[in-house]
């Protein structure tokens, strides 16, 4: 219904799209994507019906527009009438637009309430902008599945190749929608998602959950979204954060809660970050994008800990490190996030607090 | 006020003695002068304005990176839109204010002249630095027109003079407005009463509130920004207390009334330009003046709806989707008036006609889809999309700009004393119609479909609906190279106008003065029955 609508006004108001309409084979193209939660669903019908009313009124007002214009036309001899008020007519089109729009509203309001309701999730995962990638940790506490995916963290970049973005490949089915590490999430479950980012807005949206929610720096916001069918969907960063922001997209695969379980296992869910990652030993995790201490470590910690500059311990250097370490592994934390003597909050870097924990106990393990 | 008009009637004589070249302009304070001045500075910093738009177009012709690269596409956005609002549609209605306020109220000129002066002339260097951040190094900013922080916190030195620019902007604007509320209060012929203003008048005096209200707080935005840029201020910086959503709130409680400050005075025009062509009364002006007026009040209530996604509480979703909703009624006031004179008039539709109905077509549409967006729920879909993009180029140029194009038309015999050539004037409008659609209209299926705004590469399955709009964008970017040369045609040799040239005009402007309009407009004033 409402594609041949929107096909009419497009061939109407647009001959020149009309060749457009041969290319439309599918439908996606024309309206909002197929919705694949309830709220999704809920936004297309609103849409649907507030753009139908639109049509409508539209229709009617531009009719009589017309009408007049070809009726009333001075070429043809018309002569004007010189009526210029008539409060019955003005007080008929001042309230009955009211009540058509409390019609729409009432419908609105429900789906606010239910878009906003991020109560008793089955699983929260926080997210978090980064110039320019996302990153995904999955919560210990309430809602965090019975703990199977705990502690899995994920870094999810773009994975079109440079190449096809310069025009000197062809350009891949998902140009510019793929990316390294999907977030993956069980079906039929409600994820709550904590949105927060490191730098300046980002926005996360996948327009199939219905979800877009800005990204604040140092404030954290929640949506929800309980996904009907196992399948990948893809959406981008919807608030411009600089340079690469048409290329940090979003990708979510939705898969049976038993292959979740699977998936979460493999990835070292259930255990906590750290053991997910102690030595660099679970080659899975570090395939899946899980945070590997030795890589963080080398990426910043290395420059100085390697060398030993500036007063920093030298890596695996069990008598500089033996002290140190007695303090307790969580001293050591607050160190190397907040910063000691020379050494900036988390080295001076970027990394996630996890990221951080994962260098360091890459270094202890080092040192003993 | 009749020494005033007396030593205007002195100078009446003495036409020849003003300074002559360059100074004439520098140093003039005669309310035409100054109208002219705005109206071409508007115009170029459309050319300008539009080149930029033009480089996006080319950009988001086919996917990938070609034409340059993703720091210069911010920056052509983000100065697009400050020179197309700041530098083009604003000072263009501040023109028609200048020309057709004292004609139209029977005053000799505006009441701050010299004040009058000054606020065109610090336009030049406010649009010059805005143009010169492109190359200090970092380029300009490259964070949309709503300089969102932090963002703009991260920039180069091409925000601060940005910012620099925008504080000049208001100033003028501020000087503008206050200038034009004191013409219209104080200046009126002798029973000229406030109901009687032609509506352009009526539109103008609240558009110069709106002004005076708003432009103070967007200065404090971005001088905020200045400060936690350079003197460590924390504003909008979370780790020293401060809120990035600040930004936004201070940043739209200036924005949303800033839209229907290029809405009004377009109203104002069409409300000018369509009765004369129906050679039939406005209907309902005294509703009119009403819808407009609520229209201003509304609008400062209102400025949360461009935040639904940034995480407001669930109650202040709801009230901001009531309120915005709330503005369709004396919208759509507006709307039925407008058809309601038409309706049994003896209609002709030269081009300011069809400018004004291109208005009224168009920004009708670009009206139903702000009710569309006015949703809470549908927005989150399509916040920042191009369907946004879409909605508002519909308001602005459709809307604003066409409504300009009417009354640049409309007054053009009035101001110079020629005819404009009719012909070419319906070409433009046509061209200018077919293109803007070609434009615009697709952009509503590629925001609908998830393409987000503001990206200077997009997935493949948006690239033919993006090529329709490039391919138009080109052409309405040509077609306006047209319009210069009906203007300067008919100022050069355009056919000589009547005093009245449009048989339903009813303004004191086309009554009462010759054509072209006098120096100085009405030396002893009218008298109003």
């Amino acid at each position: 219904m409402i594609k041949t609508l929107l096909q009419v006004i497009g061939a109407g108001a647009l001959p020149v799209v009309v060749p457009a309409l041969a290319w439309a084979q599918d439908k996606a193209k024309w309206n909002l994507q197929e919705p694949h939660t309830e709220v999704a669903r809920q936004m297309y019908d609103l849409h649907t019906i507030v753009l139908i009313i639109c049509l409508v009124i539209f229709v009617g007002v531009f009719g009589m527009m017309f009408y007049s214009m070809y009726a009333h036309r001075k070429s043809i001899g018309h002569k004007a009438a010189h009526f210029h008020e008539n409060t019955t007519v003005e007080v008929i089109w001042t309230v009955v637009p009211f009540f058509i729009l409390i019609g729409m509203a009432i419908p609105a309001t429900q789906t606010v309430l239910s878009m906003r309701d991020a109560s008793s999730p089955d699983l929260t995962i926080k997210v978090t902008g980064y110039q320019w990638k996302w990153g995904y940790e999955y919560l210990k506490g309430e809602g965090d599945l019975s703990g199977v995916s705990d502690g899995i963290q994920l870094y999810s970049n773009l994975s079109t190749p440079r190449e096809q973005i310069y025009g000197k490949e062809p350009k891949g089915e998902h140009y510019l929608l793929e990316v390294d590490t999907p977030l993956v999430v069980p079906t039929g479950k409600k994820v709550r998602v904590l949105i927060t980012a490191n730098d300046v807005l980002h926005a996360w949206w996948v327009p199939a959950f219905g979800v877009k929610q800005d990204a604040v720096p140092g404030f954290i916001r929640d949506s929800w979204f309980k996904v009907d069918k196992p399948g990948t969907y893809r959406g981008q960063c919807a608030e411009l954060c600089g340079k690469e922001h048409g290329f940090m997209p979003i990708v979510v695969i939705a898969m049976e809660p038993a292959e979740f379980s699977a998936w979460a296992a493999k990835n070292g869910g259930g255990k906590g970050a750290a053991a997910a990652s102690a030595g660099g030993a679970t080659t899975a995790a570090v395939k899946s994008g899980a945070i590997d201490g030795k890589a963080a470590y080398e990426s910043v910690c290395a420059m100085c800990h390697t060398p030993g500059i500036a007063g920093a311990p030298k890596t695996g250097d069990k008598a500089a490190w033996k002290p140190r370490i007695a303090q307790g592994k969580e001293a050591l934390y607050n160190s190397a996030l907040h910063g000691k003597n020379a050494m900036p909050p988390k080295g001076g870097s970027t990394m996630s607090d996890a990221e951080v924990k994962a260098a360091v106990d890459y270094l202890v393990a080092a040192a003993k | 006020m009749s020494a005033v008009i007396g030593h205007d009637h002195d100078h009446a004589h003495g036409h020849d003695h003003h300074p002559s070249g360059l100074m004439r302009w520098v140093k003039t304070t005669n309310h035409k002068d100054i109208g002219t001045m705005y109206l071409w500075f508007s115009f170029v910093m459309f050319l300008v304005g539009g080149f930029m738009a033009m480089v996006i177009r080319a950009e988001l012709f086919v996917p990938g990176l070609q034409v340059v690269n993703p720091e210069v596409f911010n920056q052509m956005t983000t100065l697009h839109g400050l020179i197309m609002v700041f530098g083009a549609i604003m000072p263009a209605f501040v023109g028609f204010a200048n020309w057709l306020i004292p004609m139209q109220i029977g005053a000799p000129d505006m009441a701050f002249p010299r004040m009058n002066n000054w606020s065109f002339w610090l336009l030049p260097p406010a649009a010059t630095l805005l143009v010169l951040s492109l190359f200090v190094p970092g380029g300009a900013p490259g964070v949309g027109w709503t300089l969102y922080a932090p963002l703009s916190v991260q920039q180069g030195m091409g925000m601060d003079l940005t910012i620099f620019a925008i504080h000049i902007l208001g100033m003028s604007s501020i000087m503008g407005s206050i200038n034009i509320v004191t013409t219209i209060l104080n200046l009126r012929a002798p029973g000229m009463t406030l109901m009687k203003m032609p509506l352009f008048v009526w539109t103008w005096l609240i558009t110069a509130y709106l002004l005076i209200a708003v432009m103070p707080v967007l200065a404090g935005a971005v001088t905020m920004v200045l400060t936690d840029r350079h003197f460590g201020t924390h504003f909008f910086n979370a780790a020293g207390g401060g809120d990035p959503v600040l930004f936004q709130h201070i940043f739209w409680f200036f924005g949303h009334p800033e839209v229907y400050i290029i809405a009004i005075p377009a109203f104002g025009v069409v409300s000018q330009v369509i009765p004369a062509f129906s050679r039939k009364p406005l209907f309902g002006y005294t509703s009119m003046v009403y819808a407009v007026a609520s229209i201003a009040i509304l609008s400062f209530l209102v400025w949360a709806h461009h935040m639904y996604t940034a995480g407001l509480p669930t109650t202040a979703q709801l009230y901001y989707m009531y309120a915005t909703m709330l503005i369709a009624v004396p919208t759509g006031v507006k709307v039925f008036n407008w058809v309601a004179t038409m309706w049994k008039g003896s209609l002709s539709f030269e081009t300011p006609m069809l400018f004004a109905l291109g208005f009224l077509f168009l920004f009708t549409l670009g009206g139903f889809t702000g009710l569309v967006l006015s949703v809470t729920p549908v927005d989150i879909q399509l916040h920042d999309t191009y369907y946004v993009v879409a909605h508002f180029h519909y308001v602005m140029v459709a809307g604003a700009l066409f409504s300009a194009f009417a009354g640049v038309y409309f007054w053009l015999p009035k101001w110079t004393g020629h005819m404009y050539n009719e012909t070419l004037g319906q070409w433009h409008f046509w061209l200018s119609f077919i293109f803007f659609n070609m434009i615009f209209f697709v952009q509503h299926f590629l925001g609908l479909a998830g393409m987000p705004r503001r990206i200077p590469d997009y997935a493949p399955q948006f690239t033919d609906f993006n090529m329709i709009s490039s391919i138009g964008a080109f052409g309405f970017g040509l077609s306006q190279l047209l319009f210069l040369y009906i203007v300067l045609k008919c100022i050069k040799s355009g056919e000589k106008a009547p005093d009245k040239p449009w048989e339903g005009a009813d303004s004191l402007e086309w009554t009462h003065l010759p054509t072209p309009a006098p120096y100085h407009s009405f030396e002893t004033p009218p008298v109003v029955k």
